[in-house]
C-alpha cells in the first residue's frame, strides 16, 4: 500500500521516574528505497507505458497476442536482470553481513514473482494449447529447477536414446495431436508390456527408468529429491503419463500431484496455492493471494494491467476487471509517490487510470516536498500539461510566499505573476517600491525588465515595471521620453499618491539639465501635481513629524524653484522664432 | 513491511498532539508541559527538533498547520481557555546555523469560558479561517480578512452546539457543489442527547452555519472525527473514534428545486464499524487518497482500514507496542521498553521471516533449510485480507498508547503552576 508516513504518540503516565515520552515515525513499504529494485520499477514503467500507447497501433489480432506475449517476456527478463544484480551483489563483499539477509529475501520474492508470472504467461498470454502446452511447461519448469535435477535428467535421458527417439518427436511439426496420441500411446504400452515381462529384471537401474517412463507414481515419488518441488512432478508426470494434456484438464492433475508430493508431510505454502490457482485458471484468485503474499503491489498491478490488455480479466468473468486493474494501479502508484523521485514514475500510471487516476494525481502531487526551485518547477510542469490550473496556483503561491518569507524579492515577484495573484504581486511591488525608497536601486533589475504583459496583472505592478522604464530611458539620455513618462505615471494616476513625492524628486535632475527638457504644459502639469500634493497637509503634531516636515518643506521649496525656473526657460524657448 | 524511528520527544509531560505540515516535512508536537515543539526532517530522513517553546498557561490541547499557502503558521489551544495563532519567523543566520527558528505569537483567541478542545483551520479555497470549539459546546469561526496580517482575525460565527465538545473537522472538499461544511464531535456523558455528532452547514442566503444532520447512531463519548479527502464523488465519508470506529457515508438528498434555503439533507449509512480496539477509540486519520484509516484505541495499537475495489473495509494492519499494560504501566521499565524498542527493531526483522524456504533458493547456493526470509507473510495489503492474525503481532513497530481518562477536561491539570 502507499508508504504513508505514521506519526503518532506514546503517552504514558510518568510514575515517579521522569519518563521522556517518544514520538514515533513509522513508515510502510520500505522496498521503494531499495536502490537495486529501482531498476525494476524505471524500467517496468517504461515497459508499461508502451504498452499502454500500442492500443490502437496494432492492427491484426495474431499481432497483438505476439505484441502482448513479448511485453510479458520483458517484464520478466527486468525481474531476472534484477534478480540477478542482487545475487551479484549479495554475494559480493561490498554489502554488511546483516544486509545480506534482506538482499537474499529480495531474491526469493522475485523468483516466486518471476516463476508465477512465467507460469501466467504460458497458461493464459500465450494461451498453449494441448500439445504444445506441455512444451511450455517443461520449459516452464527447466527454467525455475536447480542445476541438480538438469543433470539427472541427462544421465536419465542419456541411458536409452534410442527408445526416446520417437518419443521427442511432439506435435506441432509434422504430426497432429492425434496422430502423437496414437504413437505415444503405442509407445507407453510396449513399455508396460517390457515392465510386465520383467525385460529389465536383471537391470534394476534401466527397470526404475522404465518405470519413470511410463509414469509409474510410486516411483517418481521416490525420485522426489530430484524432483524438489511438486510442480516439478506435476510436469514430469505429465509427460510421461499425458503429453497431450489440455488447459482445462490440469487442475484436476496440479492438486492430485501437489497432495502426492506434499503427502502431508507439509502444510501447502501461500506459493503453492497461488499457483494452484494458476493451474485452475482462477485469474482473481491468482491475483488476491499474491496481493496478500507479497508486499509489494509493484507485481499484481503490472500483471493484471497486462492480463487486462489480453482482455483476459473479462473473460474470466470478472466483471470489475478494469476497476481490479484501476484499484492496483493506483495503489502502487500511490505507494511510489512517496519517494523523493519515483513519484515522477507514478503520474504516467496516474494517466491511464481513467476513473481516479487524475484526482489521486492531483492530491498526490500538491503534496510533493517543494525543496528546491528546480523540484517546483517540475512540479509545475506535470501539473500544467495537464490543465491543473488549481494545483498550479497553489504551488505558485507556496514558492512566493517562502520567496517572500526570505525576502528574495525577485522570486516571490515570479512566482506570484506565475501563479497570476494579482494581491500578491501589488505586494511585493509595494515592497521594491520601498526598498528603492530606502536604499536608491532596485534589486532583480532582470526580472522588473523584462515583465513585459506580465506586467498588466496588477496596477502596483505595472507601476514598478514603468518607474523601472523610465530610469532606463534616463540612464540612456533619452531626457525627453524620460519625462514624458515621469509625468504620465501622474497624470494618468498610474502611480500611487504616496510615491508622487519621489517621483517628484527624480524629476528634479531633469529640471535642473542645461536644455530645457519638460515644456511649458508639461511644467503646469507638475506644477499642478506638486499643488495636489501639498493642499491639505496637516499641522505636525510630534517633534519628529515637525522634523519630516521641515525637510518636505525644503522639498517642496527646492521643487517650487526649480519649476519656476524651467517654466520661465521653456516660454522663452517656445516664444523664440528660429532663427 | 512496517518501519517505525523513534524519537525522544523531550516534552516534560504527557503529549495529546501530534500533527504534520502539509508537505510531511515538519511536525509539531504538543504537551501538557504547556509548550509546543516543532520538528524539521532532515534530507537524511532524521527528525531535529527546531523550536521548541512555551505556548499557554495550562495544557495544550491541540496542535496544528495552516496550508503552506499562508506562510509557516501553527494554532494550538489549551485548557487555558485560550486559541492562540504562531508565525515562524526567518531568523539570524546564526539561528539558521544552530538549526533554530523563533516562532512569535500573532493573536490569542479569548473568546472561549471553558477549555478549547480543538482548533483546526479550515480549507484554503475558504481563505485563512480558523475554528475552535470548547468544552461548553460552542465553536467559533474566525477568519483572517488580510492574509499577510496574521494579528487581525474576527469572529465570524458562533455556534452553540449544546453539548460539551469535543473534536471539529472541516469536509475539505472544494467542490461548488458541496457548501462549507464542518463535523462537530461531543464526548458529552448524558445521555439525554442522543447524537454525539452533529454537522454543520453554511448557507449561502442566510449568510450562516446551520445543523444539517446529527447522526443519532453515535451515542457513546466521540474523542476524534475526520472528513476523509474528497475524490470528487457526490458523498462524504466521516470517520468517528468512539468506543469503536465508524465510517459514514453521507449522501445530500437532491433539494427540491423550490427551496433552495434550509441545509441538505442527507442519507446517513455506516459503511463500517469496527470494535477490534475493544476498548475506546481516541484519533482516527485518514491519508492523502482517503484509501487507509488510521485509528488508535486504549488497548495501545493503532490499525489501519482500508477498502478494496469492492468497497468493503477490512483491517490491513495493526501497530502493536511492547505488550506492556495501558494503564499504569508503573512497575514496568516503560521508559526501557520503550527505547529497548526501537533498539530491538533490527533484530526483530531477521527473526521475523517464516517458511516456504524450498522455493527460494538462490541457484547459488545450497538450499538452506526452512529459509527465514520468505517475506511471505500476511503484510499490510488488500483484497480482503482480514486482520487477526497473529503474524500482525510480528509486524514491528509500536507504540501508542493513550492513556485513558474519561473527558477531556477532567484531566488532573497543573493549574497555575
Amino acid at each position: 500500500g502507499p508508504g504513508d508516513l505514521l506519526a503518532y504518540e506514546t503517552q504514558y503516565k510518568p510514575t515517579g521516574i521522569c519518563h521522556c515520552p517518544f514520538v514515533h515515525v513509522v513508515r510502510k513499504d520500505e522496498d521503494i528505497y531499495s536502490p537495486i529494485l529501482r531498476k525494476l520499477f524505471n524500467e517496468s514503467h517504461h515497459i508499461f507505458v508502451g504498452l499502454q500507447n500500442m492500443k490502437d497501433d496494432v492492427p491484426s489480432k495474431n499481432k497483438k497476442h505476439q505484441y502482448v506475449t513479448h511485453v510479458s517476456k520483458n517484464y520478466r527478463s527486468v525481474i531476472r536482470a534484477c534478480m540477478e544484480e542482487l545475487q551479484r551483489v549479495a554475494a559480493s563483499d561490498i554489502i554488511p553481513r546483516w544486509f545480506e539477509c534482506m538482499f537474499i529475501r529480495q531474491v526469493s520474492i522475485l523468483l516466486a514473482v518471476e516463476l508465477i508470472w512465467n507460469l501466467c504467461e504460458v497458461l493464459f498470454i500465450e494461451a498453449a494449447p494441448a500439445g504444445s502446452l506441455l512444451l511450455h511447461l517443461l520449459d516452464w519448469v527447466r527454467l525455475h529447477k536447480a542445476d541438480v535435477d538438469e543433470k539427472a535428467q541427462e544421465v536419465l535421458q542419456s541411458e536409452c536414446p534410442a527408445e526416446h527417439q520417437a518419443y521427442w518427436d511432439v506435435p506441432g511439426g509434422t504430426q497432429t495431436l492425434t496422430e502423437f496420441d496414437v504413437k505415444w500411446r503405442r509407445w507407453h504400452q510396449e513399455c508396460d508390456r517390457c515392465l510386465q515381462d520383467n525385460s529389465f529384471a536383471s537391470h534394476p537401474h534401466l527397470e526404475l527408468i522404465c518405470k519413470i517412463l511410463v509414469g509409474d507414481e510410486d516411483t517418481l515419488l521416490e525420485q522426489r529429491e530430484h524432483l524438489s518441488t511438486w510442480y516439478h512432478f506435476l510436469v514430469t508426470r505429465l509427460l510421461y503419463c499425458h503429453p497431450t494434456v489440455k488447459p482445462t484438464e490440469l487442475h484436476y492433475y496440479a492438486q492430485a500431484s501437489m497432495d502426492m508430493f506434499l503427502d502431508g508431510r507439509s502444510a501447502p505454502e501461500p506459493l503453492d496455492s497461488i499457483l494452484l490457482a494458476a493451474f485452475e485458471f482462477d485469474i482473481h484468485q491468482v491475483i488476491k493471494d499474491c496481493s496478500i503474499a507479497l508486499n509489494n503491489w509493484w507485481f499484481v498491478a503490472h500483471l493484471t494491467d497486462l492480463l487486462d490488455h489480453c482482455k483476459l480479466l473479462q473473460s474470466h468473468n470478472l466483471h470489475f476487471g478494469s476497476n481490479l486493474r484501476e484499484f492496483l494501479l493506483l495503489e502502487y502508484a500511490s505507494g511510489l509517490f512517496t519517494h523523493h523521485s519515483l513519484w515522477q514514475l507514478a503520474v504516467d500510471y496516474f494517466d491511464h487510470c481513467p476513473e481516479f487516476g487524475r484526482v489521486y494525481l492531483e492530491l498526490q502531487i500538491e503534496r510533493v516536498p517543494l525543496d528546491t526551485e528546480r523540484k517546483a518547477l517540475k512540479v509545475l510542469r506535470i501539473c500544467e500539461q495537464r490543465q491543473m490550473a488549481e494545483q498550479v496556483r497553489s504551488i505558485c503561491k507556496i514558492m512566493a510566499k517562502k520567496a517572500l518569507r526570505n525576502n528574495r524579492l525577485g522570486s516571490a515577484l515570479s512566482w506570484s505573476i506565475r501563479a497570476k495573484d494579482a494581491a500578491f504581486a501589488t505586494l511585493i511591488s509595494e515592497r521594491f517600491l520601498q526598498d528603492y525608497c530606502t536604499h536608491g536601486t532596485f534589486s532583480d533589475l532582470d526580472l522588473i525588465d523584462n515583465l513585459g504583459s506580465a506586467m498588466l496583472l496588477s496596477d502596483r505592478l505595472t507601476f514598478l515595471g514603468k518607474y523601472r522604464e523610465f530610469h532606463k530611458l534616463y540612464a540612456e539620455k533619452q531626457f525627453a521620453e524620460a519625462a514624458r513618462l515621469l509625468l504620465s505615471l501622474m497624470t494618468a494616476k498610474i502611480a500611487p499618491r504616496s510615491f508622487w513625492m519621489t517621483l517628484l524628486t527624480d524629476a528634479l535632475p531633469l529640471l535642473e539639465q542645461k536644455q530645457v527638457i519638460f515644456s511649458a504644459d508639461q511644467t503646469y502639469e507638475l506644477m499642478h501635481c506638486l499643488e495636489e500634493l501639498t493642499t491639505g497637509k496637516v499641522a505636525p503634531e510630534t517633534e519628529l513629524s515637525m522634523q519630516e516636515d521641515n525637510i518636505e518643506a525644503t522639498k517642496i521649496e527646492l521643487l517650487r524653484l526649480a519649476l519656476a525656473r524651467n517654466l520661465a526657460l521653456a516660454i522663452v524657448k517656445e516664444g523664440t522664432l528660429e532663427a | 513491511m512496517f518501519v517505525a524511528r523513534s524519537i525522544a520527544a523531550d516534552h516534560k509531560d504527557l503529549i495529546h498532539d501530534v500533527s504534520y505540515d502539509f508537505h510531511g516535512r515538519r511536525m509539531a508536537t504538543c504537551s501538557s508541559d504547556q509548550s509546543v515543539k516543532v520538528w524539521d526532517k532532515s534530507e537524511s530522513g532524521e527528525w531535529h527538533c527546531t523550536a521548541s517553546w512555551k505556548t499557554h498557561s495550562g495544557s495544550v490541547w491541540r496542535v496544528t498547520w495552516a496550508h503552506p499557502e499562508f506562510g509557516q503558521v501553527l494554532a494550538s489551544c489549551s485548557f487555558d481557555r485560550t486559541a492562540a495563532v504562531w508565525e515562524e519567523i526567518v531568523g539570524e543566520s546564526n539561528d539558521k546555523q544552530r538549526g533554530q527558528s523563533h516562532w512569535i505569537k500573532r493573536t490569542t483567541l479569548v473568546d472561549s469560558r471553558t477549555s478549547v478542545t480543538d482548533v483546526k483551520f479550515a480549507p484554503k479555497h475558504m481563505g485563512l479561517m480558523l475554528t475552535t470549539c470548547s468544552a461548553d459546546g460552542v465553536v467559533r469561526i474566525y477568519e483572517a480578512p488580510d492574509v499577510m496580517n496574521l494579528s487581525q482575525w474576527s469572529l465570524q460565527h458562533e455556534i452553540s452546539s449544546k453539548l460539551s465538545c469535543s473534536c471539529i473537522s472541516w469536509n475539505p472538499s472544494s467542490s461548488r457543489a458541496h457548501p462549507p461544511m464542518i463535523a462537530v464531535g461531543s464526548d458529552d456523558s448524558c445521555v439525554t442527547y442522543g447524537g454525539k455528532v452533529q454537522i454543520y452547514e453554511y448557507n449561502e442566503n442566510t449568510r450562516k452555519y446551520a445543523k444539517a444532520e446529527t447522526l443519532m447512531t453515535v451515542t457513546d463519548p466521540v474523542h476524534d472525527l475526520a472528513f476523509a479527502p474528497n475524490l470528487g464523488r457526490s458523498f462524504h465519508v466521516l470517520a468517528v473514534a468512539t468506543k469503536d470506529v465508524r465510517i459514514f457515508k453521507l449522501m445530500p438528498m437532491r433539494k427540491e428545486t423550490a427551496t433552495s434555503s434550509g441545509p441538505t439533507k442527507f442519507e446517513v449509512q455506516i459503511m463500517a464499524q469496527f470494535d477490534h480496539h475493544n476498548s475506546q477509540v481516541w484519533r482516527v486519520s485518514w491519508n492523502i487518497t482517503s484509501t487507509l484509516l488510521a485509528s488508535s484505541g486504549d488497548d495501545g495499537c493503532v490499525r489501519l482500514w482500508k477498502a478494496n475495489y469492492m468497497d468493503n473495509w477490512k483491517c490491513t494492519g495493526i501497530l502493536k507496542g511492547d505488550g506492556s499494560p495501558v494503564i499504569g504501566s508503573s512497575g514496568q521499565p516503560v521508559a526501557l521498553s520503550a527505547a529497548g524498542g526501537s533498539s530491538a527493531l533490527a533484530s526483530q526483522n531477521a527473526l521475523n521471516g517464516v517458511m516456504a524456504g524450498r522455493y527460494f533458493f538462490p541457484p547459488l547456493d545450497p538450499p538452506w533449510a526452512g529459509s527465514r526470509y520468505a517475506h511471505l507473510l500476511p503484510p499490510p495489503s488488500l483484497i480482503e485480507q482480514t486482520c487477526e492474525s497473529e503474524s500482525s503481532r510480528s509486524q514491528q513497530t509500536l507504540l501508542r498508547r493513550r492513556f485513558s481518562g474519561p473527558a477531556l477536561h477532567s484531566l488532573p491539570e497543573k493549574e497555575g503552576v
